[in-house]
């Protein structure tokens, strides 16, 4: 089933003499339970996508469908009801309220949709188990590691049942073991619990879990591969390919 | 460069500067309008007593000035030191690039020189202008008439306004200088970085904290009221001291308490993003323990002297109406052995071939009685004990004063008082202080009757009646019995001579005259060497006194009481808020980052400015709360001491003291919260 539709986005930066294009024409869609891994170098327009479709850009012309309703014409207050109750974000630098416990940072997101107290706690609990957190559930921020923080952040954007949930660079901020383990969770809510999961990146390994890697260059699709049955590794191979292929810095791919 | 660099540093931070510059401009302002009263008041039409009044103001106003500039002082350190926190990591990005600290130094130099220069500049433009505003104030605090009012700058205010602030910018410097000596580069690099630590309290230590705080507080809050009379210096300084380590101990422990309570009620805690302003609260309430203290003193300082100088200035004026009915009053009496003796008013005056009468319309001469038969001692009967239990500093074997009846009542009739009725076994205590009149009260309810030249009286009323003999301006009849001629017939009691009068002069020009007619009779008549000399052995009190002097003395204290309360209150106020409102500022440009995670994550702006206010608010309201309660336990105690002058007045004085609060405190509140919005829009 198709549950996020882009058609020919469009997005510039800039003046009429000096244009930027970030984005320039790219359209595709993302079915429901899809776990789908943007890719690109620095500068490619990948962030800005990501940014359009979580409605904290606005795109210049062209439409995004979240299950059937156009999202670029939502405006003011609707869009933050929009945004805290059919997306959940997951960023780079976890973005963790500092003066909150895990707890409260997670229940943050449900107690702003105005859910009764009953609700929000069992909510909050079934999500920490599902990320494997229960145990720091009562900690500050600064008591816990980066994979720990960033599986808060996780739980925190998956606790409101999200329609799709949009990660950048989610990794970006961890050690490999962290990362790895995060990304195994992803895939694990990607199997157990059909989450849609659409994710920015420029690490090859992390895209690597996803079903499906978009890659784009001067805010174009260039290519677009499927893993299908292949092995995770055999993936991460096809990947590194096409990045070669792109022209891309290795050091910046990996 | 340096100059560009330096400009460009003042604009970029402009918001955080906004409440440091504002705060220096009204304190430039208010400290140029009070150096400047001694030269807007030189226009001002006012006779020789209140201008001598005036210039005494003048004299305590520059030392209270001195006072006002130590405390501006510290607050524009503590203000300057908050902008440099503010700003260490752009310090740390010049050193970075080869700065100098010298150089770093140099720019400070240049920008503390020009925030120095233009809000002394602002600071005086708006003095100037307020001070025309403060003449009136003036004029209508010593009844002074403007007429002849000028628009008036005082170049002595402002050279002294310049050199008192310009001396506070240099200690400002010469800290900025130390703090940047002292930094180190990776400090300076990852202040911005540390995120603030969340140390929550034991709850339970909180608990107990806040019980053992309230407790202290209200055992100091019941002796300074209830027990008053047992106070002296030392308990009531230790009183003090406990209030003040209570209130410290209240704010250590309030936030956490508070905190606990509402996490348990989690129906309101997980309400929308009521857990994120809670925490916001605690955290800021939690480091500024101290400063809260200090504020939440001040204002309660600022409270009690704003409410207690208006409300006796207003007093005192109301006063003079009822306790001061006659123009002219003279009394003599020598202290000889203990025991007063008068010296002859008349017999004076005949000396001197002078009538004492002339110019006067109606008047009586008489004499007040002492008598060692009718001491306090001597009314106490079984309450003796009682008294020097419970009044160690009253005079017991005091000689009280007696009045005969006719006198009393031919007197009333020259104030146009109502005369009493007395049979010829009663007396009548008249007494208006009101402690006094609390002490006869109890003892007139066990013992009524006197012993006075053999005979027995007793007391008509069972208590004392309000109402005085001498002119004051003031309720400070402390006790005068008034008896049934026949009693003091023969019985050689006559203690001062006394003679009241009003002039028979109509307009105010001729009582002018006929007061200064009386007052050259009065010296020639009474001179003090000439007496002195007669009775070698003897104190004299020679007194004179006239409605108009005691008018003008009354009005002036009255009006150098709310000029000093006003100045103190003012400056007090603008600290407490600068120091909230550039806590708030503070806070808030370091929780930017929450604020963009909020709307990241959908929370409605309008909930988010509701966040914002709910904090903010709290925050301001805090110590304010703490100071009122505070306040309302000072301004009992300050009744006691006040009670001379009249209190009756402080509904009027606790509502301009409401208005000034609402004005300089409630806008240090609205900037903050203002630009604290700006700030989180972006």
């Amino acid at each position: 089933m198709e549950l996020l539709k882009i058609e020919r986005i469009e997005k510039y930066y800039g003046s009429r003499s000096n244009l930027t294009k970030a984005i320039d024409g790219i359209s595709f869609s993302v079915d429901k339970g899809e776990f789908i891994a943007i890719m690109g170098a620095s500068g490619s327009g990948k962030t800005t996508l990501l940014n359009c479709v979580s409605t904290i850009d606005r795109v210049t012309s062209g439409h995004i469908y979240l299950e059937g309703r156009d999202i670029t014409s939502i405006k003011g207050k609707e869009l933050n009801k929009f945004r805290r109750e059919k997306l959940g974000f997951i960023f780079q630098d976890f973005n963790l309220l500092d003066t909150l416990t895990a707890y409260e940072n997670i229940s943050l997101a449900l107690s702003i949709q105005k859910l009764d107290h009953k609700k929000i706690d069992a909510a909050v609990k079934a999500s920490a188990r599902q990320l494997g957190i229960t145990d720091v559930l009562d900690k500050y921020p600064y008591q816990m590691s980066g994979g720990q923080k960033q599986r808060v952040a996780s739980a925190r954007a998956l606790v409101t049942d999200p329609a799709v949930v949009l990660a950048d660079e989610p990794t970006g901020a961890l050690d490999s073991r962290s990362a790895r383990m995060l990304l195994e969770r992803f895939s694990y809510l990607n199997d157990e619990y059909d989450a849609t999961i659409m994710m920015v990146t420029h690490d090859s390994f992390t895209a690597s879990y996803a079903q499906r890697v978009l890659f784009i260059k001067d805010g174009k699709i260039f290519h677009e591969i499927i893993k299908g049955t292949d092995s995770r590794k055999a993936f991460f191979d096809k990947i590194i390919d096409v990045i070669t292929l792109l022209g891309g810095d290795v050091s910046d791919a990996l | 460069m340096l100059f560009k660099l330096t400009l460009g540093n003042v604009k970029r931070s402009l918001r955080d500067y906004a409440v440091y510059f504002f705060t220096l401009v009204i304190g430039v302002s208010i400290f140029y309008v009070f150096n400047a009263i001694d030269s807007q008041t030189a226009f001002l039409k006012m006779n020789e007593s209140t201008r001598d009044i005036v210039r005494l103001l003048v004299n305590m106003l520059s030392g209270v000035s001195v006072f006002v500039s130590a405390v501006l002082g510290l607050l524009i350190v503590y203000a300057s030191r908050f902008l440099m926190k503010r700003r260490s990591r752009e310090f740390a990005l010049y050193q970075l690039l080869g700065m100098s600290k010298g150089r770093i130094s140099a720019i400070l130099l240049t920008e503390s020189l020009f925030i120095g220069l233009s809000s002394l500049g602002a600071g005086l433009a708006v003095g100037i202008g307020l001070s025309q505003l403060m003449s009136a104030l003036v004029a209508d605090l010593f009844e002074a008439d403007m007429s002849d009012y000028h628009f008036t700058v005082s170049l002595f205010a402002i050279i002294k306004t310049a050199v008192y602030f310009g001396i506070m910018y240099l200690v400002v410097l010469l800290f900025n200088g130390i703090a940047i000596g002292k930094c180190r580069l990776i400090t300076l690099l990852q202040s911005g970085r540390k995120s603030e630590r969340q140390r929550l309290k034991n709850p339970i230590l909180c608990v107990i904290v806040f019980i053992i705080a309230s407790i202290g507080l209200g055992y100091a809050y019941k002796n300074v009221t209830g027990n008053f009379r047992t106070l002296n210096n030392k308990r009531l300084l230790a009183m003090i001291a406990i209030g003040c380590v209570t209130t410290l101990l209240i704010f250590w422990s309030v936030s956490g308490m508070l905190l606990r309570i509402f996490m348990s009620i989690k129906k309101v805690y997980h309400k929308g993003l009521n857990c994120f302003t809670f925490r916001q609260i605690s955290s800021k309430v939690n480091t500024t323990v101290v400063s809260m203290t200090v504020i939440c003193l001040m204002l309660f300082v600022t409270i009690c002297t704003l409410a207690a100088s208006f409300s006796v200035r207003n007093s005192l004026n109301a006063n003079i109406k009822e306790y001061c009915p006659a123009d002219f009053e003279i009394a003599l009496y020598r202290i000889e052995n203990n025991t007063v003796k008068p010296i002859d008013i008349k017999e004076q005056y005949e000396q001197a071939g002078i009538e004492l009468t002339s110019g006067f319309e109606d008047y009586l001469l008489f004499y007040m009685h002492n008598t060692p038969q009718l001491t306090i001692k001597s009314l106490c009967g079984e309450n003796y004990g009682y008294l020097l239990e419970n009044y160690p500093f009253l005079d017991l074997d005091i000689q009280l004063d007696i009045i005969k009846l006719s006198d009393y009542n031919a007197l009333m009739e020259i104030y146009g008082h109502e005369q009493l009725k007395l049979n010829d076994d009663e007396y009548t205590l008249l007494c208006n202080y009101t402690s006094m009149a609390d002490i006869y009260n109890v003892l007139l309810k066990s013992k009524n009757d006197i012993q006075l030249f053999g005979k027995t009286l007793y007391s008509r009323d069972g208590k004392c009646v309000d109402g005085a003999v001498y002119l004051s301006s003031q309720p400070i009849n402390a006790g005068i019995f008034v008896v049934p001629d026949s009693v003091l017939e023969n019985s050689g009691s006559e203690a001062a001579s006394i003679f009241i009068g009003n002039y028979s002069a109509k307009t105010d020009e001729e009582k002018e005259k006929a007061e200064e007619n009386a007052l050259a009779s009065y010296r020639k008549a009474v001179d003090r060497d000439s007496l002195q000399s007669k009775y070698p052995d003897s104190v004299l009190t020679l007194s004179v006194q006239t409605k108009r002097d005691i008018t003008d003395s009354s009005i002036g204290l009255g009006g150098i009481i709310a000029l000093i309360g006003l100045y103190i209150g003012v400056v007090f106020l603008i600290c407490s808020g600068a120091v909230l409102a550039l806590k708030t500022l503070s806070d808030t440009a370091d929780s930017l980052g929450r604020y963009e995670t909020l709307r990241n994550i959908g929370a409605d702006e309008k909930d988010i400015t509701r966040s914002l206010f709910i904090q903010t608010a709290v925050f301001f309201l805090l110590p304010l709360a703490l100071a009122s309660l505070h306040s309302v336990f000072g301004m009992k105690f300050a009744g006691f001491f006040l009670e001379v002058f009249g209190t009756q007045r402080i509904g009027i004085s606790i509502a301009l003291t409401c208005i000034m609060l609402a004005i300089i405190y409630g806008g240090y509140f609205l900037i903050s919260y203002f630009s604290q919005k700006a700030m989180i829009k972006k």
